[in-house]
């Protein structure tokens, strides 16, 4: 068993003394025995080299040998060592909030440093110190429209992430909100039905770009009619995207969110995960969640601290903007060094680099009898319709070490035979035409 | 020091991805392509290892320094629990995989099941999930579940009641989850007032939420009779288990009576912090709201493999987009298998043992709002040293960053004055615990000899004190404007 107490028998007899009980268990008599555990029926303790062979174990009964071309928001990214090495440091590791700030300038600026990036990155004014995932900072993203303009209905695009959108839908049960979704065109926005319903009524209008199913839009106009209309206009964005695609900040969007698990976090089986929020600047002070500002201490020198404090739970309690505490800290550190490390060139590359490889997958399988491409702008992402479930299809590949793309039927009832493929820039061409010439056999 | 953009030169290049081919670009048409700079610094790699390996050089942090923040369970974090959920396996496995094919995901699923398995004995629960994010994340999943178990039964409930002891997480949860709250103040013996409690109780309360022990260190002696009370008007008992580390083997939220719990695993469960997360805020509830929990949940069949259940009958939805932060699960399993029954109940024991210690030999110096025995942390006023000395607590917070120890949580919880709460955690040694005592000590003699000295502190560490109000007045929130 491992042990990490470091008392030994004389001192917890010291202390025990100078505390004046005669035993450990006097220390517990506020809790009477009827509320005593009914059972507390745990296996023995192991020890360290046991539990790291428990664990080797379960790991490889995950499988790991298979290509994969699964996105869906989450993406298998390069990830640089350095983010490794400086995300490990135990002076970021084992802290806490940054509520002293003399004695936490180094996550304080870092997160600064985080907030000016993703500033950068989405061309809008500020950026918090994170959200936990981008679906969960989607629901805070539609709440602080809710507080700006008082309305009750979001208008949500069908090709908003179905995740997100059932994340949202579970949190406002019990709230007197009004979730429209507006159903896609085959698999891209319905501009027209969305801006047709953007009245007085309606609080934000959100929609992802690119979509879930791999599509680009330009949102600029719908959102310029948003405003005319006092309608927040939220958009949902891939960051790794944003080194070529149009940004939420140039279309105008009022508020950006997004799933930040492409810079530089691993896959992790779904976390952690980092919600990213970017916001206008008439929004700043409607923000959920921790924000970092800079000032001076007393000798004139600079300092950074947690500013805006009066909006969070701690202060305002039942009147706070969020409930959100512990975001995803050293989930903001790892973008902030991935983006340092990239920089300016390199997070550029990345993304054109993704958009080469998703296109010569494309154009490959595209070349198979009966695969259709679906047309349309897309980056690392896209759907192809083919000739048998996608459900099946992918089922088959996985048998052959590939894992296929994610079947829309599991989200899009009407679209059996839809596969959503990404190409990421850890993909290479000959894994591309492994996995297409294996396509070939598979397909009908 | 320079910010990451004062050091930026234009031309720099740091880690290289590779080039695209150049008729890339056209495969993009021009109206969704970005035009703006993208507003990120140019440095080479040893440019950014060094900017930011001395930026966390800037850090106080449990690896360096005693950090007894109280409510925060700044326990050791094992060191192999790092590893293992850095595996590749683990860390490597894209969630959608357990969407194409559970057979390529039993590991982590076996985890999760396991972990569930364990929490829910631990707490004396039924049912478990994984997928809140954090402990404010768990308290809106278990406001949810409260919607939907009245709502089933046809309840008209528009009340959580919270004690003003409370984190402000709760009434700020309760609030999100649509609820307005009650708030209750705490007796003399620190505990909810029973009586007033009784008073505000109505049919119309859906909840009532309640740290075990409560943030005053305090194990509530009338918490039988508070949920007979709530019992008898249907209100569901949620349980704040951020002080869960108090009672490991001593006592479990089922038993007592309540209906859900969350756990914060990064306090608990010895996964770290990370300067402000993630941590995990896994929720565990009892028989009647098992059929409410968020979908998918982990179940086991038969043949022993391990699947997804999307047709939880009465289900929330999902809180989260796949299964909580995962690889925090995989450090808290790997904490629990380690410690196991008795590992557990000990770091309980040393944990309150510890608090006493503190408790015990500081009274003398500093007012304690409660004379009794307290559980994992002991909470102090600073109100002689304010009345006598004008010293508060903030500048007994700053002197001890003087001295090279992280403060105690201060001027939580609300209901003491000037409050100094101190959690130090089973993992510290009786030597640490002195050495923080003496601080404690020789602080409280110079507020009395010479207060102003620490008005001043602390004058030996990266900056002073820095001017909070001009932060809020002049908003400056990114490096460039």
């Amino acid at each position: 068993m491992a042990l990490f107490t470091p008392h030994t028998e004389n001192e917890i007899r010291e202390m025990l003394d100078a505390i004046g009980v005669g035993s450990m268990e006097e220390l517990f008599s506020d809790i009477p025995g009827v509320l005593r555990p009914k059972s507390f029926d745990l296996p023995a303790g192991t020890t360290e080299n046991e539990t790291a062979r428990i664990f080797g174990e379960l790991e490889r009964r995950n499988r790991l040998d298979y290509v994969s071309f699964l996105g869906g928001g989450y993406y298998d990214h390069f990830i640089p060592a350095a983010v490794d090495t400086i995300t490990s440091r135990s002076e970021f590791v084992t802290a806490y909030t940054p509520y002293q700030p003399e004695a936490s300038q180094g996550t304080l600026r870092a997160i600064f440093e985080y907030q000016t990036m993703i500033a950068g990155i989405t061309s809008l004014e500020f950026a918090n110190a994170s959200l936990y995932d981008g679906g969960t900072g989607l629901y805070e993203a539609i709440a602080m429209a809710v507080r700006t303009n008082g309305r009750k209905k979001i208008i949500v695009d069908a090709g908003v992430n179905p995740l997100f959108r059932s994340i949202v839908k579970t949190y406002i049960t019990n709230l007197d909100l009004e979730i429209r979704e507006v159903e896609l065109q085959d698999i891209s926005t319905d501009t027209e039905s969305i801006g047709g319903l953007l009245d007085d009524g309606v609080a934000a209008v959100v929609v992802q770009n690119p979509n879930f199913f791999g599509m680009v839009d330009d949102y600029e106009e719908l959102f310029s009619l948003a405003r005319t209309r006092g309608v927040v206009s939220i958009a949902v964005f891939y960051p790794i995207s944003l080194g070529i695609i149009k940004t939420p900040g140039e279309m105008k969007a009022d508020i950006a969110v997004g799933e930040g698990q492409s810079l530089g976090l691993p896959l992790s089986f779904g976390g952690p995960y980092l919600g990213i929020m970017a916001v206008e600047k008439k929004f700043v002070r409607k923000m959920p969640g921790r924000i970092v500002g800079e000032t001076v201490d007393k000798n004139g020198k600079r300092a950074f601290v947690l500013t805006l404090q009066a909006r969070e739970q701690h202060i305002r309690r039942e009147k706070a903007t969020s409930n959100i505490c512990s975001n995803q800290a050293l989930c903001a550190l790892r973008a902030v060094v991935y983006l340092s490390l990239m920089g300016k060139n390199g997070f550029r590359n990345t993304a054109l680099i993704n958009l080469e490889r998703a296109e010569y997958l494309k154009e490959k399988i595209g070349n198979i009898r009966g695969v259709e491409i679906i047309a349309g702008q897309t980056f690392n992402e896209f759907t192809v319709r083919l000739p048998m479930s996608a459900v099946d299809f992918a089922h088959k590949m996985l048998g052959h070490g590939y894992a296929a793309g994610i079947p829309a039927s599991l989200f899009y009832q009407d679209k059996p035979n839809h596969l959503i493929l990404s190409a990421t820039e850890k993909r290479t061409e000959q894994e591309m035409d492994g996995f297409v010439a294996v396509a070939r056999k598979v397909l009908p | 020091m320079k910010n990451i953009y004062e050091k930026s030169v234009p031309g720099r290049r740091g880690v290289d991805p590779g080039t695209a081919k150049k008729e890339t670009e056209k495969k993009l048409a021009d109206r969704y392509r970005r035009i703006s700079d993208n507003g990120l610094p140019e440095l080479s790699e040893l440019d950014v290892i060094r900017h930011y390996i001395r930026l966390s050089q800037l850090n106080f942090s449990v690896d360096t320094h005693f950090y007894p923040l109280g409510s925060c369970t700044m326990k050791y974090n094992p060191k192999v629990n790092e590893a293992l959920s850095s595996l590749p396996g683990f860390a490597g496995t894209h969630p959608f995989m357990a969407y194409l094919d559970v057979d390529a995901v039993q590991g982590s699923l076996e985890l999760i099941y396991s972990l569930s398995e364990l929490l829910a004995e631990i707490t004396g629960m039924k049912g478990v999930t994984t997928q809140p994010y954090a402990g404010a994340h768990g308290e809106l999943t278990g406001i949810l579940l409260m919607a939907a178990y009245h709502g089933t039964k046809g309840n008209r409930k528009k009340y959580v009641i919270v004690p003003d002891e409370a984190h402000g997480t709760n009434p700020a949860s309760a609030a999100m989850g649509g609820f307005s709250v009650i708030s209750i103040p705490v007796d003399r013996d620190g505990g909810m007032d029973v009586n007033i409690f009784r008073e505000k109780m109505s049919d119309e309360v859906a909840g009532v939420m309640l740290t075990l022990p409560n943030t005053l260190g305090l194990f509530p002696r009338n918490i039988s009779e508070i949920v007979k009370i709530a019992k008898k008007h249907d209100a569901l008992l949620y349980n704040d288990g951020a002080n869960l580390n108090a009672i490991l083997g001593k006592a479990r939220p089922g038993d007592i009576g309540f209906d859900i719990v969350h756990m914060n695993l990064h306090k608990t469960f010895a996964t770290p912090h990370g300067g402000g997360g993630p941590g995990a805020g896994v929720v565990a509830v009892s028989e009647k709201l098992v059929d409410f929990l968020p979908v998918p949940i982990v179940t086991k069949t038969k043949g022993g493999a391990y699947t997804l259940d999307f047709k939880v009958k009465r289900s929330i939805g999902r809180v989260a987009s796949f299964f909580g932060n995962f690889a925090v699960l995989v450090r808290a399993y790997a904490y629990i298998m380690m410690l196991g029954r008795e590992g557990l109940t000990d770091a309980s024991e040393k944990a309150v043992l510890n608090a006493n210690y503190i408790r015990v030999k500081l009274k003398k110096y500093y007012d304690a709002p409660f004379d009794r025995n307290c559980m994992h942390e002991c909470v102090f006023s600073a109100r002689r040293q304010v009345q006598k000395y004008g010293v508060h607590a903030i500048d007994i917070a700053k002197a001890l960053i003087e001295r090279g120890i992280h403060p105690p949580t201060i001027y939580f919880p609300l209901v003491v004055d000037e409050a100094l709460m101190i959690e130090p955690t089973e993992t510290e040694s009786k030597e640490t615990l002195d050495e923080f005592i003496r601080a404690m000590v020789e602080i409280a003699e110079t507020a009395e000899k010479n207060p102003g000295m620490l008005k001043n502190a602390p004058e030996n560490t990266p900056v002073s004190r820095p001017d909070e109000t001009k932060a809020a007045r002049e908003l400056k929130l990114t490096c460039n404007r």
